[in-house]
């Protein structure tokens, strides 16, 4: 199991460099306003596999992961609010 | 190891994960301001922060976001290490990460000394002043990447903190493997800010 978790970081490691590549070769690419949204998804898909995998979320206790899923709850609601206000003026 | 107030030991481990978990949810929040503000601006004066933008180094800091992603790497194979009681290789995986993060440090410094002999210091001498919002953008950029250098620098110390406890043999492994989890857990956080600072600061094209 241990030795499979090292690979496993490993494979996740090569992952997130296939990402980086991708990233750079979207903004290499001029798609107007999909250049911005394919960047944060990409930086999404990121997180995800950092926070999935090297931060043990998928081990984590479920009260653990409450606290943890505050984070991006709380970014969503702030960045909804406030954005509904910049963009609708 | 005691368990004052707890009547389990995994009481105590759920205690110290909820802690270190909020802590960083609260990072989440303050970093998160700096990244609304950079989106307003954005969207005020997206021409002044394209202009500003295509000042920075793309390939510097691309190169940073390799190095960040593979001091994560390593961090993350110096807990799996620390979990089996492998002192030696958790030792060397913590200091390869804390060297890594020195990495980091010192292109963010050539890049900030760059850009000062550029005239890309917000004040006086800014030369993108006939670009409105390319200066408010310079001022976020240095705001943001400071603040996550002085996170960084942190990291780099508690790393380096953790790497000679361990080979010194104070911090004993597989028993307290959680002193090298959390701070892990930090670093990586550090390392999730950066992964939204690069496209925020440097990709911005359209």
């Amino acid at each position: 199991m241990p030795r499979g978790e090292s690979a496993t970081f490993v494979l996740v490691w090569a992952a997130l460099m296939a990402l980086l590549a991708a990233t750079v070769g979207v903004s290499f690419l001029h798609l107007g306003s999909w250049n911005t949204v394919l960047n944060l998804g990409i930086a999404v898909a990121k997180t995800v596999l950092i926070v999935w995998f090297y931060m043990h979320f998928r081990r984590t206790r479920p009260l653990v992961r409450l606290a943890g899923a505050t984070a991006p709850l709380w970014l969503a609601i702030l960045f909804g609010l406030a954005l509904s206000d910049y963009l609708t003026r | 190891m005691t368990t004052a107030p707890f009547v389990r030991p995994e009481q105590q481990q759920e205690a110290n994960h909820l802690g270190i978990w909020l802590f960083l949810a609260t990072e989440a929040m303050m970093f998160g301001a700096l990244f609304f503000a950079l989106t307003v601006v954005r969207l005020r004066v997206p021409e002044g922060v394209r202009v500003a933008s295509g000042h920075l180094d793309k390939l510097l800091g691309t190169v940073n976001t390799g190095v960040l992603l593979t001091s994560s790497l390593l961090v993350a194979l110096a807990v799996s290490a620390a979990r089996r009681g492998r002192q030696e290789r958790t030792a060397g995986l913590l200091a390869g990460g804390a060297g890594l993060g020195v990495i980091f440090l010192a292109i963010k410094a050539y890049e900030y000394q760059k850009e000062f002999s550029e005239g890309l210091m917000p004040g006086p001498g800014f030369r993108l002043h006939d670009h409105p919002g390319a200066e408010l953008f310079f001022n976020l950029y240095y705001a943001a990447t400071g603040l996550h250098a002085v996170h960084l620098t942190i990291g780099v110390l508690l790393m380096l903190g953790l790497s000679a406890r361990v080979l010194g043999g104070y911090l004993r492994l597989p028993e307290r493997a959680e002193s090298v989890e959390l701070p892990g857990l930090y670093w990586h956080t550090v390392d999730i800010v950066w992964v939204f600072l690069y496209p925020t600061l440097y990709l911005v094209s359209g």
